[in-house]
């Protein structure tokens, strides 16, 4: 049976959003999907969904919301407890919500972004494969954009099934420090030595310029090597000829402020790259709020693909725990 | 006829993506290899290979490691690499397209007014400075310069459906000009910018850092696709496009937005073979006959 989410209140960047689209970064059209996909994941698979149907993210302040039929849901990723009616339920736990009653959050107490799962999905159109929302393009979601209060959601069929619950240790834990590993690469040969360190030995800070573009952090300064500027590079040292930009890549324009380009990335552009996040570490920046103390650490590729296994792995036992 | 091609720079972006850096300065002969290279990797298309990413002198691929072995992509890249060399003898299926352009519109002036203590020269528009810079006598006379020779698409991108240019002229009649110091937070949609040596038209409203020289009454991105040059997709641009931009007036910019907005305005456009070697040979010859397609 589908139905519909009437939006009473919109929280403060409420969107639609699922695994994301692939192949048309070329044109400037980038992935989507939630930043934090472990979490999004969870969601589904908690309310019994496919694993890459469209959810609602709510980034620092959850929304209300009215349903109009009877619905299993899950609530995944930051600490922000979900009400009905004001009643307080758990996390990383199917619930039941009955027609005409008010799902409601309390205040973010941990990590940055949750995810609602509601069963049968959010069921927006498909756009180039995808539900999820890409805002700088006003491109698929609802009506490509983050809810607005009035905004009526449509949701699929699907029963789903209440009082699944994710297992302690498959549930992350998101503090205020936190490791994000990094293969080095693309233009840190632009870097002085002293420069690399820098990068690598800063606590860095992440400041509230923090979107589904890109995380922009403070902490240093990196020295540059002296150059002659390239031919349409511009002039200052952290300039390069407009290149494409990796999902995960951290540029540093002005040599200050590394910036993490996250799943609404700029496909290109004029700064100088230094490194680039592992797709699974974009998890962790994604539940990072302003203020939390960054460390970027350095793997090499087969540390990396080490990573992506392991991440597989966790992933696997969740599917398994919950099947 | 071209310089030998340059070795080329791999780098790992993390567990999903290749770079590659083609060279370290812009040129036609580096942005017309990345063409080359990304095309015939298209029809190689390994299985895991998702995004394939042509830019200005380097390209980019996304590919699933659990599917595609990352040395394996490396070797195959570096293969194409080989293969395609300095690119010279490719001739590579395009178009030529022409975009009226309405220079010193009121829009963007009175964008640019707004964000004065943002630029270089305060004192002057962005035109005026682009003008003085680059060493022309007037703004009439840098118009000219940048409505007279042709555009090749070296880039789709930054933000949906964005196309950088790089003006097909020698090195010596290539315009520069810096971007705006600090960024602006507004661009009207459609504005035809400019930063480094690179022309763009902002596909969408938003921030910019690229000096502002006109606006186009073409629309280049529609996610609706309701009007008829986007039944196929959304995005107009295409990397390789090669742009002509006509300029326009008052009278016949609004005549092209009733158009747009009776859903009957067409970009001129006409379908053409480029190959390097003859245009790096005699490019204003070479240009000269292209755009007689336009006729």
């Amino acid at each position: 049976m589908s139905g519909t989410i009437e939006v009473r209140k919109p929280g403060l960047s409420t969107t639609v959003q699922d695994t994301g689209r692939t192949g048309y970064y070329d044109l400037g059209i980038p992935p989507s999907g939630g930043l934090d996909q472990y979490s999004l994941r969870a969601a589904n698979l908690l309310v019994g969904n496919p694993e890459d149907a469209a959810v609602l993210e709510i980034v620092y302040l959850g929304p209300e919301l009215v349903f109009t039929r009877d619905a299993v849901v899950a609530v995944a990723g930051a600490v922000m407890t979900p009400k009905v009616d004001g009643e307080e339920r758990p996390q990383w736990e199917s619930f039941a919500v009955a027609a005409g009653q008010v799902l409601s959050f309390g205040y973010l107490a941990g990590g940055a972004r949750a995810y609602l799962a509601v069963s049968g999905g959010v069921d927006v159109p498909v756009v180039l494969g995808s539900r999820s929302t890409y805002g700088l393009g006003a491109l698929g979601g609802f009506s490509g954009r983050p809810l607005a209060a009035g905004d009526v959601l449509p949701v699929g069929s699907g029963a789903g099934r209440a009082g699944r619950s994710a297992p302690d240790d498959l549930r992350p834990s998101f503090g205020k420090d936190v490791e994000v590993r990094v293969v080095m690469g693309l233009y840190d040969h632009r870097l002085t030595p002293v420069g690399r360190a820098t990068f690598l030995d800063t606590t860095w800070s992440l400041t509230p310029v923090a979107d589904r573009i890109g995380f922009r952090y403070s902490g240093a300064e990196l020295e540059t090597v002296d150059r002659e500027p390239p031919f349409g590079a511009g002039q200052d040292p952290s300039n390069i000829v407009d290149a494409p930009y990796p999902i995960g890549s951290i540029q540093v324009p002005g040599s200050v402020e590394p910036i993490v380009l996250h799943r609404d990335a700029v496909s290109g552009g004029g700064y100088m790259m230094v490194a680039t996040v592992l797709s699974g570490d974009l998890d962790v920046v994604a539940q990072s709020a302003p203020g939390t103390r960054t460390r970027f650490v350095e793997v090499d590729l087969d540390g990396a693909l080490a990573v992506r296994a392991d991440r597989r792995e966790r992933l696997d036992r969740l599917r398994e725990a919950l099947a | 006829v071209t310089a030998a091609a340059q070795e080329a720079r791999y780098s790992w972006g993390g567990d999903e993506f290749v770079f590659v850096e083609l060279a370290e300065e812009m040129s036609l002969q580096a942005n017309f290899r990345a063409m080359a290279i990304t095309a015939a990797l298209r029809e190689q298309r390994p299985d895991g290979l998702l995004d394939i990413c042509p830019a200005n002198a380097s390209y980019q691929v996304r590919y699933d490691p659990d599917v595609l072995e990352p040395h394996a992509l490396l070797a195959q890249l570096k293969e194409l690499e080989r293969q395609v060399g300095d690119a010279a003898d490719v001739a590579l299926p395009t178009r030529v397209l022409e975009i009226p352009v309405l220079y010193r519109d009121p829009w963007t002036t009175e964008t640019l007014l707004r964000f004065r203590d943002r630029h270089q020269d305060p004192d002057a528009t962005d035109i005026e400075y682009a003008a003085r810079i680059n060493g022309y006598g007037d703004v009439d006379e840098f118009i000219a310069a940048h409505s007279g020779s042709p555009w090749f698409t070296s880039m789709v991108g930054f933000v949906a459906g964005l196309p950088f240019k790089y003006q097909m002229v020698p090195r010596d009649r290539q315009i520069v000009v810096p971007k705006y110091l600090r960024p602006r937070t507004d661009t009207p949609k459609q504005t035809v910018g400019y930063g480094g040596c690179f022309s763009c038209i902002y596909s969408v409203r938003g921030a910019g850092g690229y000096q502002m020289f006109g606006i186009t009454p073409a629309p280049i991105y529609d996610p609706t696709q309701s009007l008829p040059d986007f039944t196929d997709f959304m995005v107009f641009f295409r990397p390789a496009d090669i742009v002509k931009f006509t300029p326009i007036d008052r009278e016949q910019y609004d005549a092209h937005v009733a158009e747009v907005e009776a859903g009957t305005f067409r970009i001129t456009q006409r379908p053409v073979e480029f190959a390097l070697a003859p245009f790096l040979d005699d490019p204003d010859g070479y240009n000269a006959r292209l755009l007689e397609v336009l006729r």
